[in-house]
Protein backbone atom coordinates (compact mmCIF):
# COMPACT_ATOMS: atom_id res chain seq x y z
CA UNK A 1 0.00 0.00 0.00
CA UNK A 2 1.47 3.78 -0.81
CA UNK A 3 0.70 6.21 1.21
CA UNK A 4 -1.09 9.53 -0.49
CA UNK A 5 -1.60 11.31 2.02
CA UNK A 6 -0.72 10.73 5.91
CA UNK A 7 -2.83 11.85 9.23
CA UNK A 8 -1.16 15.39 9.54
CA UNK A 9 -1.87 16.05 6.18
CA UNK A 10 -5.28 14.97 5.92
CA UNK A 11 -5.81 16.88 8.97
CA UNK A 12 -4.28 20.43 7.43
CA UNK A 13 -6.48 19.17 3.92
CA UNK A 14 -9.91 19.23 6.34
CA UNK A 15 -9.15 22.35 7.65
CA UNK A 16 -8.57 23.98 4.24
CA UNK A 17 -11.50 22.22 3.19
CA UNK A 18 -13.77 23.66 5.94
CA UNK A 19 -12.47 27.44 5.40
CA UNK A 20 -13.49 27.21 2.16
CA UNK A 21 -16.85 26.27 2.96
CA UNK A 22 -16.97 29.05 5.41
CA UNK A 23 -15.92 31.32 2.33
CA UNK A 24 -18.80 30.61 -0.01
CA UNK A 25 -21.69 30.01 2.89
CA UNK A 26 -20.66 32.71 5.83
CA UNK A 27 -23.23 31.80 8.49
CA UNK A 28 -24.68 28.64 7.05
CA UNK A 29 -28.23 29.84 7.39
CA UNK A 30 -28.96 28.25 4.69
CA UNK A 31 -26.77 25.46 4.10
CA UNK A 32 -26.75 21.91 5.36
CA UNK A 33 -24.32 19.02 5.18
CA UNK A 34 -24.79 15.33 3.81
CA UNK A 35 -22.31 12.60 4.69
CA UNK A 36 -23.21 9.92 1.80
CA UNK A 37 -23.10 6.53 3.53
CA UNK A 38 -21.33 4.97 4.44
CA UNK A 39 -17.37 6.51 4.23
CA UNK A 40 -18.76 10.44 3.68
CA UNK A 41 -20.62 9.99 7.08
CA UNK A 42 -17.12 10.11 9.38
CA UNK A 43 -15.35 12.97 6.76
CA UNK A 44 -18.67 15.29 7.31
CA UNK A 45 -18.57 14.96 11.28
CA UNK A 46 -15.15 15.86 11.00
CA UNK A 47 -15.93 18.48 8.44
CA UNK A 48 -18.47 19.50 11.32
CA UNK A 49 -16.54 19.44 14.23
CA UNK A 50 -13.78 21.98 12.94
CA UNK A 51 -16.59 24.62 11.87
CA UNK A 52 -17.67 24.59 15.28
CA UNK A 53 -14.26 24.62 17.06
CA UNK A 54 -12.42 27.10 14.82
CA UNK A 55 -15.37 29.16 13.53
CA UNK A 56 -17.93 28.77 16.12
CA UNK A 57 -21.00 27.73 14.17
CA UNK A 58 -22.66 25.92 16.40
CA UNK A 59 -25.46 25.06 14.60
CA UNK A 60 -24.67 23.45 11.35
CA UNK A 61 -27.50 20.77 10.36
CA UNK A 62 -25.46 17.11 9.33
CA UNK A 63 -27.67 14.38 7.58
CA UNK A 64 -26.23 11.45 6.45
CA UNK A 65 -27.68 9.78 3.16
CA UNK A 66 -27.95 5.86 2.12
CA UNK A 67 -27.79 5.90 -1.72
CA UNK A 68 -28.02 1.78 -2.09
CA UNK A 69 -31.76 1.63 -3.24
CA UNK A 70 -31.22 4.16 -5.76
CA UNK A 71 -27.72 2.94 -7.13
CA UNK A 72 -27.88 2.20 -10.95
CA UNK A 73 -25.43 -1.07 -10.64
CA UNK A 74 -28.46 -3.48 -8.54
CA UNK A 75 -27.95 -6.22 -9.81
CA UNK A 76 -24.95 -5.77 -12.18
CA UNK A 77 -22.53 -6.15 -9.71
CA UNK A 78 -21.62 -9.54 -8.43
CA UNK A 79 -21.68 -8.70 -4.79
CA UNK A 80 -24.49 -6.91 -2.86
CA UNK A 81 -23.97 -3.73 -0.83
CA UNK A 82 -25.31 -3.69 2.11
CA UNK A 83 -27.14 -0.62 3.39
CA UNK A 84 -26.68 2.01 5.64
CA UNK A 85 -28.52 4.12 8.03
CA UNK A 86 -30.29 7.32 6.26
CA UNK A 87 -30.75 10.14 8.70
CA UNK A 88 -31.96 13.63 7.47
CA UNK A 89 -34.13 15.18 10.03
CA UNK A 90 -34.37 18.62 8.10
CA UNK A 91 -35.95 19.23 4.80
CA UNK A 92 -33.99 20.66 2.06
CA UNK A 93 -36.55 22.43 0.49
CA UNK A 94 -34.73 25.17 -0.95
CA UNK A 95 -31.57 25.19 1.06
CA UNK A 96 -27.55 24.55 -0.24
CA UNK A 97 -26.44 21.22 0.33
CA UNK A 98 -23.12 20.45 0.62
CA UNK A 99 -22.98 16.31 -0.62
CA UNK A 100 -19.39 15.17 1.59
CA UNK A 101 -18.17 11.49 0.06
CA UNK A 102 -14.24 10.38 0.45
CA UNK A 103 -13.70 9.22 -3.08
CA UNK A 104 -14.63 10.55 -6.07
CA UNK A 105 -14.22 7.86 -8.68
CA UNK A 106 -16.59 7.15 -12.00
CA UNK A 107 -19.69 9.18 -10.44
CA UNK A 108 -22.15 6.82 -9.95
CA UNK A 109 -22.32 7.26 -6.51
CA UNK A 110 -23.18 11.03 -6.81
CA UNK A 111 -25.74 10.52 -9.37
CA UNK A 112 -27.39 8.41 -7.13
CA UNK A 113 -27.24 10.92 -4.17
CA UNK A 114 -28.76 13.04 -6.30
CA UNK A 115 -31.65 11.05 -7.46
CA UNK A 116 -31.74 10.05 -4.02
CA UNK A 117 -31.73 13.76 -2.07
CA UNK A 118 -35.09 14.56 -3.83
CA UNK A 119 -36.91 12.58 -1.52
CA UNK A 120 -36.20 15.43 1.29
CA UNK A 121 -37.22 18.23 -0.82
CA UNK A 122 -36.16 20.44 -4.03
CA UNK A 123 -32.61 22.14 -2.90
CA UNK A 124 -31.37 25.27 -4.05
CA UNK A 125 -28.69 24.06 -5.33
CA UNK A 126 -25.96 21.27 -4.77
CA UNK A 127 -22.38 21.13 -4.16
CA UNK A 128 -19.89 18.27 -3.77
CA UNK A 129 -16.88 17.96 -1.57
CA UNK A 130 -14.26 15.40 -1.40
CA UNK A 131 -11.49 14.22 0.01
CA UNK A 132 -9.57 12.28 -2.96
CA UNK A 133 -10.42 13.18 -6.53
CA UNK A 134 -9.68 10.64 -8.86
CA UNK A 135 -9.29 12.18 -12.04
CA UNK A 136 -9.68 10.74 -15.66
CA UNK A 137 -11.98 8.03 -14.23
CA UNK A 138 -15.13 9.73 -14.57
CA UNK A 139 -18.22 7.89 -16.54
CA UNK A 140 -20.89 10.82 -16.01
CA UNK A 141 -20.47 14.59 -16.26
CA UNK A 142 -20.07 15.40 -12.33
CA UNK A 143 -17.44 17.52 -11.01
CA UNK A 144 -16.53 18.50 -7.22
CA UNK A 145 -16.51 22.08 -5.78
CA UNK A 146 -14.53 21.15 -3.23
CA UNK A 147 -11.45 18.45 -3.33
CA UNK A 148 -9.11 17.72 -1.10
CA UNK A 149 -6.49 15.83 -2.82
CA UNK A 150 -6.24 15.14 -6.64
CA UNK A 151 -5.02 11.72 -7.82
CA UNK A 152 -4.10 10.09 -11.16
CA UNK A 153 -4.53 6.55 -10.88
CA UNK A 154 -5.09 2.98 -12.86
CA UNK A 155 -8.03 0.99 -12.73
CA UNK A 156 -6.26 -1.77 -11.36
CA UNK A 157 -5.66 0.51 -8.75
CA UNK A 158 -7.68 1.28 -5.54
CA UNK A 159 -7.79 4.38 -3.27
CA UNK A 160 -8.69 3.77 0.48
CA UNK A 161 -9.28 6.20 2.96
CA UNK A 162 -9.01 5.83 6.92
CA UNK A 163 -10.53 7.16 9.44
CA UNK A 164 -9.21 7.38 12.89
CA UNK A 165 -12.80 6.53 14.34
CA UNK A 166 -13.39 3.55 12.19
CA UNK A 167 -9.79 2.36 11.23
CA UNK A 168 -7.52 3.31 13.94
CA UNK A 169 -5.39 5.45 11.78
CA UNK A 170 -5.89 8.38 9.61
CA UNK A 171 -4.37 8.06 6.13
CA UNK A 172 -5.16 8.09 2.04
CA UNK A 173 -3.79 4.60 0.37
CA UNK A 174 -3.46 3.31 -2.91
CA UNK A 175 -3.65 -0.16 -3.27
CA UNK A 176 -3.45 -2.51 -6.21
CA UNK A 177 -6.37 -5.10 -6.80
CA UNK A 178 -5.50 -8.51 -6.99
CA UNK A 179 -8.11 -9.80 -9.52
CA UNK B 1 -23.36 -11.76 5.12
CA UNK B 2 -25.72 -9.76 2.77
CA UNK B 3 -27.47 -12.83 0.79
CA UNK B 4 -29.74 -14.94 1.71
CA UNK B 5 -29.10 -18.10 1.23
CA UNK B 6 -32.49 -19.27 -0.56
CA UNK B 7 -33.72 -18.23 -4.36
CA UNK B 8 -37.87 -18.04 -3.61
CA UNK B 9 -39.33 -17.53 -0.40
CA UNK B 10 -41.94 -20.78 -0.16
CA UNK B 11 -41.77 -21.01 3.77
CA UNK B 12 -39.73 -20.11 7.08
CA UNK B 13 -38.89 -23.81 7.21
CA UNK B 14 -35.79 -24.01 5.06
CA UNK B 15 -34.28 -20.23 6.00
CA UNK B 16 -31.59 -19.94 8.39
CA UNK B 17 -31.42 -17.31 11.30
CA UNK B 18 -28.82 -15.24 9.55
CA UNK B 19 -31.38 -14.90 6.91
CA UNK B 20 -33.87 -13.47 9.20
CA UNK B 21 -31.33 -11.15 10.34
CA UNK B 22 -30.75 -9.75 7.04
CA UNK B 23 -34.66 -9.55 6.28
CA UNK B 24 -34.91 -7.51 9.58
CA UNK B 25 -31.65 -5.40 8.91
CA UNK B 26 -33.25 -4.90 5.46
CA UNK B 27 -36.65 -3.83 6.83
CA UNK B 28 -35.10 -1.53 9.05
CA UNK B 29 -33.90 0.60 5.96
CA UNK B 30 -36.85 0.30 3.95
CA UNK B 31 -39.13 1.37 7.33
CA UNK B 32 -37.02 4.83 7.10
CA UNK B 33 -37.89 5.07 3.71
CA UNK B 34 -41.85 4.39 3.87
CA UNK B 35 -41.76 7.44 6.30
CA UNK B 36 -40.11 9.87 4.18
CA UNK B 37 -42.23 12.64 2.32
CA UNK B 38 -41.75 10.70 -0.48
CA UNK B 39 -41.82 7.11 -0.11
CA UNK B 40 -40.02 5.32 -3.40
CA UNK B 41 -37.29 3.75 -4.04
CA UNK B 42 -35.99 2.98 -7.42
CA UNK B 43 -34.54 -0.05 -6.62
CA UNK B 44 -37.13 -2.54 -8.68
CA UNK B 45 -37.46 -0.72 -11.78
CA UNK B 46 -36.70 -2.83 -13.98
CA UNK B 47 -38.87 -5.60 -12.84
CA UNK B 48 -42.29 -6.54 -13.35
CA UNK B 49 -43.74 -8.36 -10.37
CA UNK B 50 -47.24 -10.40 -10.54
CA UNK B 51 -49.30 -11.22 -7.85
CA UNK B 52 -51.10 -14.16 -8.03
CA UNK B 53 -54.34 -14.56 -5.60
CA UNK B 54 -56.12 -18.05 -5.76
CA UNK B 55 -57.69 -16.94 -2.51
CA UNK B 56 -59.37 -14.25 -1.00
CA UNK B 57 -57.16 -11.14 0.90
CA UNK B 58 -56.59 -8.10 1.70
CA UNK B 59 -54.20 -7.28 3.58
CA UNK B 60 -51.54 -9.38 2.39
CA UNK B 61 -52.31 -8.11 -1.26
CA UNK B 62 -52.49 -4.47 -0.18
CA UNK B 63 -49.58 -4.92 1.26
CA UNK B 64 -47.26 -6.31 -1.42
CA UNK B 65 -48.64 -4.25 -3.87
CA UNK B 66 -48.07 -1.31 -1.92
CA UNK B 67 -44.06 -2.82 -1.20
CA UNK B 68 -43.93 -3.50 -4.95
CA UNK B 69 -44.98 0.16 -5.75
CA UNK B 70 -42.06 2.00 -3.22
CA UNK B 71 -39.87 0.16 -4.97
CA UNK B 72 -40.68 0.86 -8.40
CA UNK B 73 -41.57 -2.66 -9.84
CA UNK B 74 -43.79 -2.96 -12.55
CA UNK B 75 -46.97 -4.64 -10.84
CA UNK B 76 -49.80 -6.98 -12.59
CA UNK B 77 -52.16 -8.22 -10.45
CA UNK B 78 -54.65 -11.18 -10.62
CA UNK B 79 -57.21 -13.45 -8.71
CA UNK B 80 -58.99 -16.68 -9.30
CA UNK B 81 -62.39 -15.41 -8.77
CA UNK B 82 -62.27 -13.37 -12.17
CA UNK B 83 -59.65 -15.86 -14.12
CA UNK B 84 -59.55 -18.32 -16.56
CA UNK B 85 -58.59 -20.89 -13.39
CA UNK B 86 -62.59 -21.57 -13.42
CA UNK B 87 -62.35 -22.64 -17.34
CA UNK B 88 -60.49 -25.00 -16.10
CA UNK B 89 -56.82 -24.20 -16.94
CA UNK B 90 -53.90 -25.81 -14.90
CA UNK B 91 -51.87 -24.40 -11.89
CA UNK B 92 -48.88 -24.12 -14.20
CA UNK B 93 -50.38 -23.32 -17.36
CA UNK B 94 -51.78 -20.62 -16.09
CA UNK B 95 -48.53 -19.10 -14.25
CA UNK B 96 -46.07 -19.74 -17.73
CA UNK B 97 -48.68 -18.02 -19.67
CA UNK B 98 -48.02 -15.11 -17.21
CA UNK B 99 -44.74 -15.79 -17.23
CA UNK B 100 -44.65 -15.72 -21.18
CA UNK B 101 -45.65 -11.74 -20.97
CA UNK B 102 -41.89 -11.18 -19.00
CA UNK B 103 -42.51 -11.33 -15.23
CA UNK B 104 -39.79 -11.60 -12.97
CA UNK B 105 -40.80 -12.22 -10.06
CA UNK B 106 -44.66 -13.90 -8.36
CA UNK B 107 -46.00 -13.65 -5.75
CA UNK B 108 -48.83 -16.52 -4.74
CA UNK B 109 -51.53 -17.36 -2.91
CA UNK B 110 -53.06 -20.69 -3.00
CA UNK B 111 -55.43 -22.57 -1.26
CA UNK B 112 -53.46 -25.87 -1.62
CA UNK B 113 -50.43 -26.78 0.83
CA UNK B 114 -47.10 -26.72 -1.20
CA UNK B 115 -48.40 -25.16 -3.87
CA UNK B 116 -45.68 -22.52 -4.28
CA UNK B 117 -42.66 -25.41 -3.65
CA UNK B 118 -44.59 -27.21 -6.20
CA UNK B 119 -44.26 -23.59 -8.76
CA UNK B 120 -40.83 -23.28 -7.84
CA UNK B 121 -39.82 -26.53 -9.48
CA UNK B 122 -41.53 -26.08 -12.92
CA UNK B 123 -41.20 -21.91 -13.56
CA UNK B 124 -38.02 -20.05 -13.91
CA UNK B 125 -38.97 -17.04 -11.92
CA UNK B 126 -38.50 -15.95 -7.87
CA UNK B 127 -41.54 -17.72 -6.11
CA UNK B 128 -43.11 -15.46 -3.14
CA UNK B 129 -45.77 -17.36 -1.17
CA UNK B 130 -48.01 -15.36 0.42
CA UNK B 131 -49.92 -17.85 1.94
CA UNK B 132 -50.57 -21.55 0.84
CA UNK B 133 -53.97 -23.62 2.72
CA UNK B 134 -53.04 -24.41 6.37
CA UNK B 135 -49.53 -24.59 5.36
CA UNK B 136 -47.03 -21.34 5.77
CA UNK B 137 -47.55 -17.25 5.79
CA UNK B 138 -43.62 -16.56 5.89
CA UNK B 139 -43.90 -12.96 5.36
CA UNK B 140 -46.75 -12.77 8.26
CA UNK B 141 -44.37 -14.29 10.52
CA UNK B 142 -41.31 -12.32 9.65
CA UNK B 143 -43.70 -9.27 10.41
CA UNK B 144 -45.22 -10.56 13.42
CA UNK B 145 -41.65 -11.22 14.75
CA UNK B 146 -40.02 -8.10 13.61
CA UNK B 147 -42.89 -6.00 15.52
CA UNK B 148 -42.15 -7.89 18.24
CA UNK B 149 -37.98 -7.30 17.67
CA UNK B 150 -39.16 -3.69 17.52
CA UNK B 151 -41.38 -3.61 20.86
CA UNK B 152 -39.64 -5.62 22.79
CA UNK B 153 -36.15 -5.19 21.58
CA UNK B 154 -35.04 -8.71 20.93
CA UNK B 155 -36.89 -11.99 20.13
CA UNK B 156 -34.54 -14.13 21.82
CA UNK B 157 -35.83 -15.32 25.19
CA UNK B 158 -38.85 -14.10 24.74
CA UNK B 159 -42.27 -15.81 25.33
CA UNK B 160 -44.91 -16.17 22.89
CA UNK B 161 -48.16 -17.62 22.94
CA UNK B 162 -50.05 -18.32 20.02
CA UNK B 163 -54.09 -18.32 20.60
CA UNK B 164 -56.81 -19.77 18.64
CA UNK B 165 -57.70 -22.04 15.87
CA UNK B 166 -53.88 -23.92 15.79
CA UNK B 167 -55.09 -26.24 13.70
CA UNK B 168 -56.11 -24.36 10.54
CA UNK B 169 -53.42 -21.40 11.06
CA UNK B 170 -50.80 -21.03 8.35
CA UNK B 171 -49.45 -18.23 10.30
CA UNK B 172 -49.23 -20.44 13.25
CA UNK B 173 -46.57 -23.09 11.49
CA UNK B 174 -44.54 -20.09 10.13
CA UNK B 175 -44.81 -18.41 13.31
CA UNK B 176 -43.82 -21.51 15.11
CA UNK B 177 -40.64 -21.76 12.44
CA UNK B 178 -39.66 -18.38 13.59
CA UNK B 179 -39.79 -17.97 16.52
CA UNK B 180 -37.77 -21.31 17.04
CA UNK B 181 -35.20 -20.07 14.87
CA UNK B 182 -35.03 -16.57 16.70
CA UNK B 183 -35.02 -18.47 20.30
CA UNK B 184 -38.10 -17.46 21.80
CA UNK B 185 -40.03 -19.50 23.98
CA UNK B 186 -43.36 -20.89 22.31
CA UNK B 187 -46.24 -21.97 23.42
CA UNK B 188 -49.60 -22.76 21.49
CA UNK B 189 -53.19 -22.73 23.17
CA UNK B 190 -56.65 -23.04 22.49
CA UNK B 191 -59.42 -25.51 22.37
CA UNK B 192 -57.75 -29.01 22.03
CA UNK B 193 -59.91 -29.81 19.18
CA UNK B 194 -58.13 -27.40 17.49
CA UNK B 195 -54.56 -28.05 18.43
CA UNK B 196 -52.77 -30.78 16.28
CA UNK B 197 -52.37 -33.83 17.82
CA UNK B 198 -48.28 -33.82 17.28
CA UNK B 199 -47.41 -30.11 17.58
CA UNK B 200 -45.52 -30.85 20.54
CA UNK B 201 -42.51 -32.21 18.14
CA UNK B 202 -42.27 -29.15 16.89
CA UNK B 203 -40.43 -28.11 20.25
CA UNK B 204 -43.80 -26.19 21.61
CA UNK B 205 -45.66 -25.53 25.17
CA UNK B 206 -49.33 -26.31 24.96
CA UNK B 207 -51.69 -25.30 27.35
CA UNK B 208 -55.62 -25.46 27.17
CA UNK B 209 -56.13 -22.67 29.87
CA UNK B 210 -56.04 -18.96 28.38
CA UNK B 211 -55.39 -17.05 31.77
CA UNK B 212 -52.18 -19.71 32.69
CA UNK B 213 -50.82 -19.21 29.07
CA UNK B 214 -51.00 -15.42 29.78
CA UNK B 215 -49.58 -15.89 32.62
CA UNK B 216 -46.64 -17.51 31.58
CA UNK B 217 -46.36 -15.10 27.85
CA UNK B 218 -45.02 -11.37 27.14
CA UNK B 219 -46.73 -11.93 24.10
CA UNK B 220 -50.22 -13.31 22.65
CA UNK B 221 -50.43 -13.27 19.28
CA UNK B 222 -54.76 -13.97 19.03
CA UNK B 223 -55.29 -15.86 15.60
CA UNK B 224 -58.74 -15.61 14.10
CA UNK B 225 -61.20 -18.46 13.92
CA UNK B 226 -61.12 -19.80 10.34
CA UNK B 227 -64.49 -20.91 9.51
CA UNK B 228 -63.76 -21.04 6.15
CA UNK B 229 -61.29 -23.85 6.59
CA UNK B 230 -63.35 -25.85 9.20
CA UNK B 231 -65.31 -28.36 7.82
CA UNK B 232 -66.95 -29.54 11.35
CA UNK B 233 -67.99 -28.32 14.82
CA UNK B 234 -64.59 -27.66 16.37
CA UNK B 235 -65.93 -25.83 19.45
CA UNK B 236 -69.99 -25.57 20.14
CA UNK B 237 -70.47 -22.07 19.66
CA UNK B 238 -68.60 -18.53 18.71
CA UNK B 239 -69.94 -17.59 22.47
CA UNK B 240 -68.38 -20.14 24.16
CA UNK B 241 -65.31 -19.76 22.45
CA UNK B 242 -64.54 -15.98 23.19
CA UNK B 243 -65.85 -16.92 26.37
CA UNK B 244 -62.82 -19.61 27.09
CA UNK B 245 -60.73 -18.16 24.47
CA UNK B 246 -61.13 -14.13 24.21
CA UNK B 247 -59.33 -11.71 25.44
CA UNK B 248 -60.90 -8.85 27.40
CA UNK B 249 -59.61 -5.79 29.21
CA UNK B 250 -60.95 -7.74 32.66
CA UNK B 251 -58.20 -10.53 32.06
CA UNK B 252 -55.61 -8.28 30.83
CA UNK B 253 -55.50 -6.23 33.78
CA UNK B 254 -55.97 -8.82 36.18
CA UNK B 255 -52.60 -9.95 34.74
CA UNK B 256 -49.54 -8.69 36.79
CA UNK B 257 -47.33 -7.41 33.62
CA UNK B 258 -48.44 -5.81 30.64
CA UNK B 259 -47.95 -8.15 28.14
CA UNK B 260 -47.94 -7.14 24.14
CA UNK B 261 -51.13 -7.66 22.15
CA UNK B 262 -50.38 -9.44 18.63
CA UNK B 263 -53.52 -10.07 15.43
CA UNK B 264 -52.87 -10.88 12.34
CA UNK B 265 -56.29 -10.01 10.93
CA UNK B 266 -58.60 -9.47 9.99
CA UNK B 267 -60.14 -9.34 13.67
CA UNK B 268 -63.57 -10.57 14.63
CA UNK B 269 -64.17 -8.01 16.96
CA UNK B 270 -65.62 -9.24 20.19
CA UNK B 271 -64.88 -13.35 19.29
CA UNK B 272 -60.58 -13.49 19.63
CA UNK B 273 -60.08 -10.11 21.47
CA UNK B 274 -62.58 -7.07 22.43
CA UNK B 275 -62.64 -3.99 20.70
CA UNK B 276 -61.30 -2.23 23.56
CA UNK B 277 -58.44 -4.56 23.87
CA UNK B 278 -57.51 -3.99 19.87
CA UNK B 279 -57.17 -0.19 20.53
CA UNK B 280 -55.10 -0.58 23.86
CA UNK B 281 -52.23 1.02 23.95
CA UNK B 282 -50.61 -3.06 24.53
CA UNK B 283 -51.80 -3.84 21.26
CA UNK B 284 -49.28 -3.50 18.05
CA UNK B 285 -52.25 -4.66 15.69
CA UNK B 286 -51.56 -1.52 13.25
CA UNK B 287 -47.82 -1.42 13.69
CA UNK B 288 -47.68 -5.47 12.51
CA UNK B 289 -49.71 -3.49 9.35
CA UNK B 290 -46.88 -0.69 8.88
CA UNK B 291 -44.52 -3.22 9.52
CA UNK B 292 -45.53 -5.76 6.95
CA UNK B 293 -44.70 -3.19 4.06
CA UNK B 294 -40.84 -2.72 5.25
CA UNK B 295 -40.91 -6.22 5.57
CA UNK B 296 -42.45 -7.35 2.32
CA UNK B 297 -39.98 -4.50 0.71
CA UNK B 298 -36.87 -6.31 2.28
CA UNK B 299 -38.14 -9.82 0.79
CA UNK B 300 -38.64 -8.54 -2.75
CA UNK B 301 -35.49 -6.15 -2.59
CA UNK B 302 -33.06 -9.19 -1.23
CA UNK B 303 -34.83 -11.82 -3.84
CA UNK B 304 -34.66 -9.19 -6.37
CA UNK B 305 -30.92 -9.25 -6.11
CA UNK B 306 -31.03 -12.95 -6.83
CA UNK B 307 -32.31 -12.69 -10.70
CA UNK B 308 -29.36 -13.00 -13.29
CA UNK B 309 -29.81 -10.11 -15.81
Amino acid sequence: MKIILGAKEIGITLERLACQLVENHNDFKDTVLVGIQPRGAIFAERIKTILELNYELDDVKLGYLDITFFRDDFRRRDKQIEASQTQIDFLVEDKNVIFIDDVLHSGRSIRAALTAIQSFGRPNNIELMVLVDRRFSRSLPIQPDYKGRKVDSYDNEKVIVKWIEQDEIDGVYFEQKND
Amino acid sequence: MSQLSVNHLLGIKGLKREDIELIFSTADNFKEVINRPIKKVPSLRDLTIANLFFENSTRTRLSFEIAEKRLSADVVNFSASSSSVSKGETLIDTVNNILSMKVDMVVMRHPNPGAGVFLSKHIDARIINAGDGAHEHPTQALLDTYSIRERLGNVEGKKVVIVGDILHSRVALSNIYALNLLGAEVMVCGPSTLIPKFIHTLGVKVETDLRKALEWADVANMLRVQHERQDLKYFPSIREYSQMYGVDMNLLNSLDKDIVIMHPGPINRGVEITSEVADSPQSIILDQVENGVAIRMAVLYLLASKIDR
